[in-house]
């Protein structure tokens, strides 16, 4: 990749490079049918070959009938995205020879795809930016080849359920600068697809494939560096590596007097590298035409407003509100926004708990409920366990009206995870009610006091912190159902006064 | 009941009252049509011969008839052409690529068909993917034309092409009636030169779903036969849009026959000089204008000012749309999934490329070229763009000349039926054969090729051109000229066992 023939002399060893990154990134959409036929869209565990028809399965005289959802789904991604939505769009072929490829051709849109510019806030290091969007257009996914070496020879085979899925291609300009700000793209662009339920966009899954050009330049020059297409990805996390690698050997390229070579390099998970896999020169010419089985779409005015009005509040939009509505902190109202589910289930609580409770819902959820749902699984939500946000919201009425302890709370919270009961009714089953009476409570500090010489004797002689011990040792006592401040301040008042 | 063969002679339409007045059966008709087909094996005009599938319709259509429920096409003999999908009957689309390939399901013109009653005996012979004007270059040897002989008495004429199987065998009187296709004038010029009917309906009037794509914007299935009326009752079986096939226009069908009433008079006949120039064999233009004469005399308004300046680019626009357009329909042929397949090459590539080297005939790979040619990057725009930009043109001459006139008329073809390898070897003297119907598919208006004399002993066809979906107006011009001119009911000498 450096041939000592390119040296350039003039060089600047020293130079400070910026990394130039546009993103190509294909997301599946969860359309019930394929993009051109009446197939079952879904072929992830699926026998292979069981979701097709002779449409799919590119037989002589087939013809495609374009899937509405998916065209629906495509321009409500442009109205989330801030695109124009051309009122004149059509599909091409982009022809190409594969044996993924049934038809010998894929059907694309080339010059007049469903939706123009556009942009993604992000927020990279606290630092908020601007990803513009060059387009999105919709074309149709190929089948799956499933490589096979049994020692005698090497062959594949066809599973055909993926061929014409929809699939929706999203180009972005090349305005991102490290790998940390297109993974933060990614994430972003994940929430955005969720929220509007138009995809998965799980990248293990294949759901979202996501391809990066990287360039470095001097920093300051306006003239792009020469372009490598990084291919290969199959996390945000390997996104974001490969993309970091590629940086910095590129740099390392310039630094020892080479030149960039315009090529498809492909991530080498294990390794962390990237690997060259073709050059600019052995390019496929797609010879793009407009496809002659269906004819131009035309979209009127009324279409898209329909479109956009079947459209979720989005997570910035539901962020701001959250912060204003609930007074809550930024951070706060990113988590609970996080995934449109969870903001759902948390204003459904908030509505059960009745005025008022929003804050100790919003802990609860930040905090406890957030802990336990982690456990399931990272993108684990509410609606997969027997918790319900009537649940969430009883606990915190339970809390606010002291009727149980912080501690007592997250006991209560492992057994309605554990077993659906409600709070209310594990409390009162389990005699769990927070022990209230200061008397009581006053009687076993007085107990405690007599029963750790050494704590008290800590304490008297100036190291405050003692008091700690014997909290702990009233609460253990009173099974956690004790406020601890209260036993603190009953503690402090006994030890302060002698007695 | 006695089957007379001599009834074979009769017109579809004949044959239906027959049948509804119980002269004879289904069943009788064919089996007699069986045998006569299986007399007539040396035209070639079958590639496969749906013996057991015909009869078992002709029982069906018994029923129906039985129980007074017979339509115009219930038990009706009926040829197809071999390039649309029968359902477990083989397809082959004239080519060895398809030579063992069997759909899973009817094209829609032929569930149409199957649900009027018609019983479909067998499939018709052609060229390659429709590719030609002869019917030579089919990998099924070529069809002979059942009008001119050699001193010896032999057969020694095309019939035109590419649906040359469908003509021939409705010439022969095998059968009443039959299903073409045509791109360029795959129906009219067989049509012409074998002494039938045969009409191009407006593009998007007829289903294309499950016929075998050569140029999906310019073809369309259409009918072939002996008069107006079976032509008419043929187009009304399968005419009218589709849910499966996109491009089929959202337009009423009218009743075919509503304008046989009418006659010629008053009717402007519009008579281009464009299409009766250089080229036109003079033993050709005399009949034309002999029947232009006598439209005439019947009261007809000849129309001599109407002007098509652009279709003088109709070929070369042609030569440039279907064959790009031909590249990727036929690229699904890889060998992969179905058809032919080279199994023993050495690699994926290989064998993708030796399964087109060896599957596809001369014309076939001649056209594959030349579009993959006319859509490379930097050929785009000086070839396919200005194409379709041409064709615009076209259309709108169509257009303009079909406001001064109700029909256009011209000669279907520059010449009558040649001899065999007359021009296999020079593609563009096959190609201007289709000079004045090639105008129409770019144009995409209804054209109906009728008989209108002779010439040295061999059939001439005179062209009529119709507003898009004005197809009706065509058949009552035919209609009406047939009852001034028995041309249509001139059959050629019988064709024995020998020719």
């Amino acid at each position: 990749m450096t041939t000592q023939a390119n040296v350039d002399y003039n060089v600047d060893y020293n130079v400070d490079y910026e990394a130039v990154i546009g993103l190509e990134v294909h997301i599946q959409l969860k359309t019930r049918s394929k993009m051109f036929c009446s197939c079952d869209r879904e072929y992830f565990d699926t026998e292979p070959n069981s979701h097709v028809c002779a449409i799919c399965l590119g037989m002589p005289g087939m013809l495609p009938v374009v899937n509405e959802q998916a065209v629906a789904y495509t321009i409500m991604a442009g109205l989330a995205l801030g695109c124009d939505i051309p009122t004149h769009s059509k599909f091409d072929r982009k022809n190409y020879p594969y044996p993924d490829l049934v038809k010998g051709y894929q059907i694309s849109q080339y010059d007049q795809p469903f939706c123009l510019g556009g942009k993604l806030d992000i927020e990279v290091d606290g630092e908020p930016r601007t990803v513009h969007l060059e387009r999105i257009h919709l074309e149709e996914d190929t089948a799956r080849l499933l490589h096979r070496d049994d020692g005698a020879e090497a062959y594949a085979l066809i599973d055909v359920n993926r061929s014409g899925s929809p699939l929706m291609e999203l180009v972005t300009q090349p305005d991102m600068h490290s790998g940390a700000e297109a993974s933060a793209f990614l994430h972003k662009l994940r929430r955005t697809m969720r929220y509007l339920q138009i995809a998965d966009a799980d990248m293990e899954k294949g759901q979202l494939r996501c391809d990066a050009n990287v360039s470095i330049r001097p920093r300051g020059q306006e003239a792009l560096g020469t372009k490598v297409e990084v291919k290969n990805m199959n996390s945000f996390r390997s996104v974001q590596r490969a993309i970091e690698f590629e940086i910095e050997r590129q740099a390392q390229v310039l630094a020892e007097g080479g030149r960039i070579v315009q090529e498809t390099r492909g991530y080498v998970d294990a390794t962390g590298v990237t690997v060259s896999q073709r050059s600019k020169e052995e390019a496929n010419d797609y010879r793009y035409f407009p496809e002659p089985d269906i004819p131009p779409t035309v979209l009127d005015e009324a279409t898209t407003q329909a479109i956009r009005a079947r459209m979720p509040e989005l997570p910035d939009a539901r962020r701001a509100r959250f912060e204003s509505e609930y007074s809550l902190s930024p951070d706060e109202a990113r988590t609970l926004t996080d995934s449109r589910e969870r903001s759902e289930d948390f204003e459904a609580a908030v509505r059960a708990a009745g005025g008022g409770l929003a804050r100790p819902v919003a802990l609860l959820f930040i905090g406890e409920v957030a802990r336990h749902l982690n456990e399931l699984g990272q993108e684990a939500e509410l609606s997969e366990t027997p918790v319900t946000p009537a649940h969430v919201a009883e606990l915190a009425g339970l809390l606010e009206r002291r009727e149980v302890t912080g501690t007592t709370a997250k006991e209560v919270l492992a057994i309605a995870f554990e077993t659906g009961e409600m709070p209310a009714a594990i409390v009162e089953a389990r005699g769990l009610k927070a022990v209230s009476d200061e008397g009581a409570i006053d009687e076993i500090a007085a107990r405690m006091i007599e029963a750790n010489p050494k704590a008290v004797e800590d304490y008297r002689s100036g190291k405050k912190s003692a008091i700690g011990f014997l909290v702990g040792q009233v609460m253990r006592e009173a099974k956690g159902r004790a406020d601890a401040n209260t036993v603190s301040s009953l503690l402090r008042k006994r030890l302060d006064s002698g007695s | 009941m006695a089957f007379d063969p001599a009834h074979l002679d009769r017109t579809a339409h004949e044959h239906a009252a027959a049948l509804r007045a119980g002269d004879y059966t289904a069943t009788a008709l064919t089996e007699a049509t069986l045998e006569r087909l299986r007399q007539q094996e040396h035209l070639n005009a079958y590639i496969t011969l749906t013996e057991d599938l015909a009869l078992r319709q002709a029982q069906e259509a018994d029923a129906r008839l039985r129980v007074g429920e017979g339509g115009p096409l219930t038990g009706v003999p009926v040829g197809v052409k071999d390039l649309l999908s029968t359902r477990d009957v083989r397809t082959t689309a004239g080519s060895r690529m398809l030579e063992d390939f069997t759909p899973v399901l009817d094209c829609t013109v032929v569930e149409r068909l199957n649900a009027a009653g018609a019983v479909t005996v067998g499939k018709t012979n052609l060229d390659e993917f429709a590719m030609g004007s002869s019917t030579e270059h089919s990998a099924f040897g070529p069809t002979r034309n059942p009008w001119g002989r050699d001193g010896q008495g032999n057969l020694d004429r095309v019939p035109g092409g590419s649906s040359g199987g469908s003509a021939a065998t409705v010439a022969a009187r095998g059968v009443p009636l039959s299903l073409g296709t045509d791109t360029g004038g795959s129906i009219r010029q067989p049509a012409a030169l074998c002494g039938v009917l045969g009409m191009k309906p407006t593009y998007g009037r007829v289903s294309r779903f499950g016929v075998v794509a050569f140029a999906s914007s310019l073809e369309q299935v259409g009918p072939i036969g002996r008069d107006a009326e079976d032509v008419a009752d043929l187009l009304q079986a399968i005419a009218g849009q589709d849910q499966m096939d996109s491009t089929t226009a959202p337009v009423p069908v009218p009743d075919f026959k509503e304008r046989f009433a009418r006659g010629l008079d008053g009717l402007r006949v519009g008579v281009p000089a464009e299409f009766f120039g250089e080229g036109l064999d003079p033993a050709v233009r005399q009949p034309v204008e002999a029947a232009i004469d006598a439209m005439e005399a019947q009261g007809a308004t000849i129309v001599r000012d109407i002007a098509l300046p652009s279709v003088r680019a109709a070929l070369p626009v042609y030569y440039i749309i279907a064959p790009s357009e031909a590249s990727a329909n036929l690229a699904r042929y890889d060998g992969v999934k179905y058809g032919f397949a080279v199994t023993d090459g050495l690699s994926a590539e290989d064998e993708m490329a030796r399964t087109r080297g060896e599957g596809f005939g001369a014309e076939v790979k001649r056209r594959v070229m030349l579009g993959t040619y006319a859509l490379s990057a930097g050929y785009y725009d000086a070839y396919y763009l200005k194409a379709q930009k041409v064709r615009t043109v076209i259309r709108g001459e169509f257009e303009a000349a079909l406001e001064q006139c109700d029909v256009i008329v011209s000669p279907t073809s520059p010449n009558t039926a040649f001899r065999f390898a007359e021009k296999l070897d020079d593609p563009y003297a096959m190609y201007l054969n289709d000079l004045y119907t090639i105008p129409v598919n770019i144009a995409g208006n209804p054209g109906l090729s009728i008989p209108c004399g002779f010439a040295d002993g061999l059939p001439v066809g005179l062209q009529l051109v119709g507003r898009p979906f004005e197809e009706a107006t065509l058949l009552g011009v035919a209609h009406a000229y047939e009852a001034i001119a028995d041309w249509n009911r001139q059959a050629p000498p019988p064709v024995g066992t020998q020719g």
